[in-house]
């Protein structure tokens, strides 16, 4: 009797638990259902061209080449920006900042990860970017180094939080042998401790990297927007995850440009996951260590 | 020396964690409604040995075990053997106290709770009967509702003892249940273990000998997972028939 | 005595990148509460909005942003919930196991445009849902769906293995053990992940742009069925998309205040959660 109750509980415990893989399965389906057909017609190597242009009474355009590289140069700016920041942030958390310095900022920097994207995004909409665009006398302050400074911003906390552990984890005793060697301490730091938790490092800021690449409203609101191939930081650009957003919603169901739009949202998904399960690994593999 | 009738009885018991080793050959006959000790130093296997009478170890992860372990004459590594019944049969307390974060009430009523027992008048009478028997009443009856890990460690430690009396089971395993307390605790607990001992079969793991000596009628000595000698305490303490016992209750190793 | 000065200087260095970012987040924080405070009236928490959004207020949006976290949160959280209890008391080492991992870490970092698109693909066309609430917040549960799973597992990895044998011991049967002795014990925290959750679903755009948001819909859904406003798309479309965004900027920032002080009220409740329990339960 008892034994049945316990069986059929387990049970429920297992489905709940499979609904994870079912999503993320249902997740590669969907993706690959409606954009399969525009492998068929007009053919993939239409994703392969310099220009975007999807809404055309002569000839629709759907090369993703624009999309890709205004995702790599905010990524690439916002990664640059973040990678100094986030790890000295780190540093400072671990090993410089005392108590009540620590117990009050870190939580505070953590708030940052709460606060919604759309505000930030509208933050750099109305703050930001009329800064950026007096400081380098642009026409417009929409250009995907604003985009990257607050993607970093973002990402940063995340970065802090995850190498701060991985400096944390530094057995003690490194630390004790290089002071005792009568090294200072911030030789220490940075010859000793950072270097062994630089596998830590890497997997915070790769994380990061997901998140910058993945991120949709900010890029959305003040990169401007505009489809094509540049990697001048003060010019305008075109991200992915914009792309989707912006034309979805005035996309007709089943067109080109409607599976086109799925094949963005596949090569984001291969990105992120690829850079997820990558980090994963650096990270098991440097938690099994210690 | 010879025990007919055991209550609980092993026949060259195995064990393993993973890959290693934890018990070898292991066979005991355990007498009941006596006490019997289990000694030897730590990592000996005592331990993991007790808690292969109500299969507790079968939680643990990539364990297994070859050999027979009996109950009253049924072996209970057996796929149709009730859990539950057998638990309820078997009783047990810990090293570390570990009370429920709940109220004194509760902590007793558990068991008893959790076997179908609904009624708040009997849940009350057993409760105040394991708390008498624990010897603990008169110290927490006017407390039964406040939270059980405001009690002294050694109240607490009686409240597990009071926890396992209260599902009414015929054999006590003890797991070095006075090595956290201090000595006055561990005296009153080495007395109930004195009372219990006409209604229960028990079987105390302990690494101090002097109290091994004390509350037991037979002790069984543990030497890197392997049985070395099993016999009355009386003859254990005074004349052990092994080397390696004589050492180790005279203080030589361990 | 030089390399001395060398290490106080480059110490202050890394002293002020830190204090940068603090200063940022300060700055953000203090700009949106000091542009929005002036916008914030009862009439514009409870009022309809007028002029697609240029006056009025934004209560279709707060109703519709509640119907969506709601919505989202009791979907995600017994499944969030059970899939932990699985994890942690259940599961063995080996290949399901695993695959489950992977599964949860990959949900995570999804990117949320992505999971506007799985919803899109499967609530709204396949299952012939619609844009509506259904859809939206059945795509906001899976995405927070991960965050619940991770921090109820270690809620309940918190919860010392003793309880779990002396019940055990005690003849409970093993579901008796969780439910009784391991669940009430690791409850605070597992709900402090929902309401992580649920600060998160608040504050997500994407994801229900595709799936439900409405751009300008001043009134109140009729069912699961209906498009609804939500709070940061309407802040998106004000920003952005309104033709005189620049005259209904204090539109814009009462809006992003409302936002901001949702998430972080949320943050903070999770926050004093866990620390009152983490102070009463002393194992």
């Amino acid at each position: 009797m008892k034994n049945w109750k316990e069986k059929i509980i387990r049970l429920l415990l297992v489905a709940s638990a499979s609904i994870s893989i079912l999503i993320v399965l249902s997740i590669f389906l969907f993706l690959g259902k409606e954009a399969l057909p525009f492998a068929f017609d007009p053919g993939l190597s239409a994703l392969w061209g310099t220009r975007w242009i999807p809404v055309s009474f002569k000839e629709e355009l759907f090369g993703l080449l624009p999309l890709l590289t205004g995702s790599i140069l905010v990524t690439v700016l916002a990664t640059a920006i973040m990678i100094p920041f986030g790890v000295l942030g780190a540093v400072y958390i671990a090993e410089i900042a005392r108590g009540p310095e620590r117990d009050i900022l870190k939580p505070f920097i953590e708030i940052l990860t709460a606060i919604p994207s759309v505000v930030i995004g509208f933050f750099g909409l109305v703050v930001l970017s009329p800064i950026i665009k007096n400081i380098f006398h642009l026409n417009t302050g929409l250009t995907a180094l604003s985009g990257a400074v607050l993607l970093a911003l973002m990402a940063i906390p995340t970065v802090i939080s995850i190498s701060e552990d991985a400096i944390r984890s530094v057995p003690k005793s490194y630390k004790e042998a290089s002071l005792a060697l009568g090294a200072k301490r911030l030789q220490t730091i940075f010859s000793v401790i950072v270097p062994a938790a630089l596998p830590g490092i890497i997997a915070a800021i790769m994380l990061g990297i997901g998140r910058v690449i993945g991120e949709t409203m900010v890029v959305l609101m003040v990169t401007g927007n505009a489809a094509k191939i540049t990697f001048n930081p003060m010019s305008s650009v075109r991200t992915m995850t914009a792309t989707i957003a912006a034309e979805m919603g005035e996309v007709a169901f089943g067109s080109h440009h409607y599976r086109a739009l799925f094949w963005v949202g596949i090569i984001l998904l291969l990105i992120t996951f690829g850079l997820n399960v990558i980090a994963q690994k650096v990270l098991k593999r440097y938690r099994t260590v210690e | 020396m010879v025990i007919n009738n055991p209550k609980v009885e092993t026949e060259a018991l195995n064990f393993y964690y993973g890959a290693t080793q934890a018990l070898f050959d292991v066979s005991i006959r355990i007498p009941e409604k006596k006490v019997t000790a289990l000694i030897g130093p730590s990592g000996c296997g005592k331990s993991t040995f007790l808690r292969m009478f109500n299969r507790l170890n079968d939680i643990i992860t990539g364990t297994h075990h070859k050999g027979r372990v009996l109950v009253d004459g049924e072996e209970i590594y057996n796929n149709h053997v009730n859990l539950v019944e057998l638990r309820k049969k078997v009783g047990m307390v810990f090293q570390k106290s570990n009370p429920f974060p709940k109220s004194v009430f509760e902590n007793v009523a558990y068991g008893p709770k959790i076997h179908g027992i609904k009624e708040s008048s009997k849940l009350m009478e057993i409760v105040e009967r394991s708390l008498k028997a624990a010897a603990l009443w008169d110290e927490v009856k006017d407390r039964l509702s406040s939270n059980a890990l405001g009690l002294s460690g050694g109240q607490q430690q009686r409240l597990c003892i009071a926890r396992a009396l209260a599902v009414e089971p015929e054999i006590l395993l003890m797991d070095e249940p006075a090595s956290a307390l201090d000595p006055k605790s561990t005296s009153r607990i080495e007395d109930l273990i004195g009372e219990l001992r006409k209604n229960y079969t028990i079987v105390i793991v302990t690494h101090n000998m002097q109290q091994a000596a004390r509350v037991s009628d037979y002790t069984a000595f543990f030497y890197e997972g392997n049985m070395i000698e099993f016999d009355t305490t009386e003859k254990m303490f005074t004349n052990p028939g092994n080397q390696q016992t004589e050492d180790y209750i005279t203080g030589r190793f361990g | 005595m030089e390399n001395q000065i060398k290490d106080r200087i480059i110490l202050w260095l890394i002293r002020l990148f830190f204090y940068f970012i603090v200063a940022i987040v300060g700055y953000i924080i203090f700009d949106i509460v000091y542009n929005g405070l002036s916008t914030l009236s009862w009439e514009f928490i409870t009022g309809f909005p007028r002029r697609s959004g240029a006056e009025g207020g934004i209560f279709p949006a707060i109703v519709g942003t509640a119907y969506l976290v709601f919505g989202a949160i009791i979907v995600a959280l017994p499944l969030g919930m059970a899939s932990a209890i699985y994890l942690s008391e259940y599961a063995r080492t080996g290949r399901f196991t695993s695959l489950v991992r992977l599964a949860i870490t990959t949900l995570a970092g999804v990117p949320s445009i992505v999971f506007g698109l799985f919803g899109l693909g499967l609530f709204v066309i396949f299952f012939g849902f619609g844009a509506s609430i259904l859809s939206g917040s059945l795509t906001l549960s899976f995405m927070i769906l991960p965050t619940i799973i991770v921090s109820s597992e270690e809620s309940l990895r918190a919860v010392p293995m003793s309880l779990r044998e002396g019940s055990l011991a005690l003849g409970a049967s093993k579901w008796q053990t969780i439910y009784k002795n391991v669940l009430p014990n690791a409850l605070p925290g597992m709900l402090t992940g929902a309401i992580l959750g649920i600060g998160r679903a608040a504050g997500e755009t994407a994801p229900i742009l595709l799936t439900v948001a409405a751009f300008y819909l001043p009134r109140l859904p009729g069912s699961i069925f209906d498009q609804v406003m939500a709070l940061p798309y309407h802040l998106y479309v004000l920003a952005t998309q309104h033709p005189e965004a620049e005259k209904v900027l204090p539109m814009q920032y009462g809006t992003a205040l409302v936002l901001l002080l949702l998430v972080i009220i949320f943050n903070l409740g999770a926050i004093i959660l866990r620390n009152h329990f983490r102070k009463k339960i002393q194992w």
